[in-house]
């Protein structure tokens, strides 16, 4: 189910701006790792070309190479759709379709791969729903649209949504930072659940979040206004917030900048 | 505080402060004025016409000796007076169903190409040139469309005859040029072209970024990504912009009457050349008619008027029924 990530030489571009630069780093399978940094340094821009999001983007361009196991996934063979049906995405502010329902919110990625019967949707449904810890709420208006849900329930769905296709890797960026604190715990928790299945990756602006929830933790940083973002350093958690072997990093940890 | 100040030194002038409150007030007061103003004035403007239109319409139809509904004659001036829109307001909706059905289609995917697949140094330009088309004057289109597309279309009514004769509605059963209500219909179709695309190009390129982004990543191809995020939240966008061409078609005047060869029959072989709109059939004959041939005209004038109203209440009554869907909530 979970694959391994390894990222190396990995450059990204807007237009002639470099946004990132020589970024290489390995994911483990099934544990969660965190992306923290201070803005604008490409955390996000790295995130999206795990999944070449990146190049959605006007001028968007990626160097470099990511493996998934053994496939790269910028060979010139691979069709980015693919990419995107093995690496899923939960983005920061919960984006459900909102002219679906809940129900084809979460088949919406299940239609998209191919013709499945009724009862094989409800399963999938039902259980990508409990899988993201919403099922009880729902359960009793699935019908209903989905954007009538509230933030943290739409992040949820938008989780569920995400895992129903079953992918390799999810990736999140900064997901709760549209949500109120319980709605936080709530994803908090279940990306604990998750991660016995998928390898996940997180964004986050928020120290604790990461400290919380990721096994290891990689820290961007760059070195001036207009320069490119790059890795510093990526370690077990533990170590980045109690021993890091860079200061910038405990620098910025411990609040002195960013 | 009072010790620091010499006894004989006057207390300093209040400095005269600038009011902001009065400025921004009277601001407020003129812009209320004018807003409401306009508003009143919109309502006062739409309820003479329809007092006009009833009023005068209402003096005809008391004379009528055919009935209004139902007659396939035109004739006020006759003794007795005759007259009846039965073919008036088949031909206009007919004539504009048909240009809903070419134009709407041709619309969207060119909305579609401007906002999502063409590369932008081209879709600037044919964003240009489709609003360029709106620009023609309706004269314009129909007198091309009596010199050019009517001789154009013969080849092509031909083949329809030919091939599609048997649905009836393609059948052609008198011989004579195209001026026909299908003619019209392409002709209005090229006509309602542009502002239809317009509002629907303005509206797929509002489509939430994070909308299209969500099917994205769930790996939805370019095509899949429209059919997912792009139709669903510009799907009221689109009904809207139909109405506008669909009300436009409803009431073209000069140019239907260029092509048209007009006659007072209801025939379902729309290749035939003959019927009449509304527009059309008023443009026609209100020169020359005297007053009561007028106020007949009036009072079909009167139903293009309640048949324009009651397309757009529809319209309305569908985007509201899917509003708790649409993207607006979002």
């Amino acid at each position: 189910m979970a694959k391994r990530i390894d990222i190396s030489g990995l450059s990204a571009f807007y237009g002639s701006h470099k946004a990132i630069e020589d970024i290489s780093m390995t994911v483990e399978p099934r544990s969660v790792t965190a992306f923290i940094g201070p803005s604008g340094c490409g955390k996000s821009t790295f995130l999206r070309t795990l999944n070449r999001m990146h190049e959605v983007t006007p001028g968007g361009r990626v160097e470099g190479k990511v493996l998934l196991d053994d496939e790269n996934l910028y060979a010139s063979n691979v069709d980015p759709v693919t990419v995107r049906r093995t690496v899923g995405m939960v983005f920061q502010r919960p984006n459900p379709f909102p002219t679906m329902s809940i129900f084809d919110n979460v088949a919406a990625g299940l239609r998209l791969n191919g013709s499945y019967r009724k009862s094989e949707l409800n399963d999938v449904v039902e259980k990508s729903l409990r899988g993201a810890n919403l099922w009880n709420e729902v359960k009793d208006r699935l019908n209903k649209p989905g954007s009538g849900l509230s933030g943290g329930q739409q992040q949820r769905l938008c989780i569920a949504r995400a895992i129903a296709v079953e992918p390799q890797v999810l990736l999140m960026d900064e997901p709760c930072s549209a949500l109120d604190p319980i709605s936080t715990l709530a994803i908090e928790d279940l990306i604990g659940e998750l991660k016995e299945r998928f390898t996940i990756v997180i964004v986050t602006h928020n120290m604790q979040q990461a400290a919380r929830v990721s096994d290891r933790t990689a820290f961007f940083n760059l070195a001036a206004v207009g320069k490119p973002g790059r890795l510093i350093e990526i370690d077990e958690t533990e170590r980045i917030f109690s021993n890091p072997s860079v200061q910038a990093t405990e620098d910025y940890i411990s609040g002195r900048f960013g | 505080m009072a010790s620091t100040t010499p006894i004989d030194t006057p207390p300093a002038p209040p400095v005269p402060r600038p009011s902001p409150r009065s400025t921004g007030r009277m601001g407020d007061k003129i812009f209320l004025g004018l807003s409401r103003g306009s508003g009143i004035l919109l309502l006062v403007i739409m309820a003479s016409i329809a007092v006009f239109l009833t009023y005068r319409s209402v003096l005809a139809i008391s004379k009528d000796e055919g009935n209004f509904l139902t007659t396939f004659d035109w004739n006020p001036a006759g003794d007795p007076p005759v007259f009846g829109i039965a073919v008036l307001l088949f031909g206009t909706v007919v004539s504009s169903i048909i240009a809903m059905v070419i134009a709407v289609p041709i619309a969207v995917g060119i909305a579609l190409f401007i906002s999502h697949y063409a590369p932008r140094k081209l879709a600037a330009p044919i964003a240009y040139v489709v609003d360029l088309l709106a620009a023609v004057p309706s004269i314009v289109y129909g007198i091309w469309g009596a010199l050019v597309l009517v001789p154009y279309l013969e080849g092509l009514n031909l083949w329809l005859d030919q091939f599609f004769g048997w649905t009836y509605i393609f059948e052609k059963t008198e011989v004579g040029v195209a001026r026909s209500l299908f003619t019209v219909g392409i002709l209005l179709a090229i006509m309602i072209l542009p502002i239809v695309t317009s509002v629907s190009r303005e509206v797929f390129l509002q489509v939430p970024k994070m909308n299209e982004e969500a099917a994205l990543a769930l790996g939805a191809t370019r095509w899949e990504v429209i059919r997912l995020s792009v139709l669903p939240f510009g799907r009221s966008g689109i009904i809207s912009a139909s109405m506008l061409g669909l009300g436009r078609a409803l009431g073209e005047t000069m140019a239907v009457a260029t092509v048209l060869s007009p006659n007072f029959l209801i025939s379902l072989h729309l290749l035939n050349p003959g019927g009449g709109t509304f527009a059309q059939n008023i443009a026609a004959k209100f020169g020359e008619a005297d007053a009561f041939g007028r106020d007949a005209l009036i009072a079909s004038g009167l139903v293009l008027f309640v048949l324009t109203l009651l397309v757009n209440g529809a319209a309305r009554l569908i985007i509201a029924r899917r509003k708790e869907y649409s993207g607006a909530n979002a």
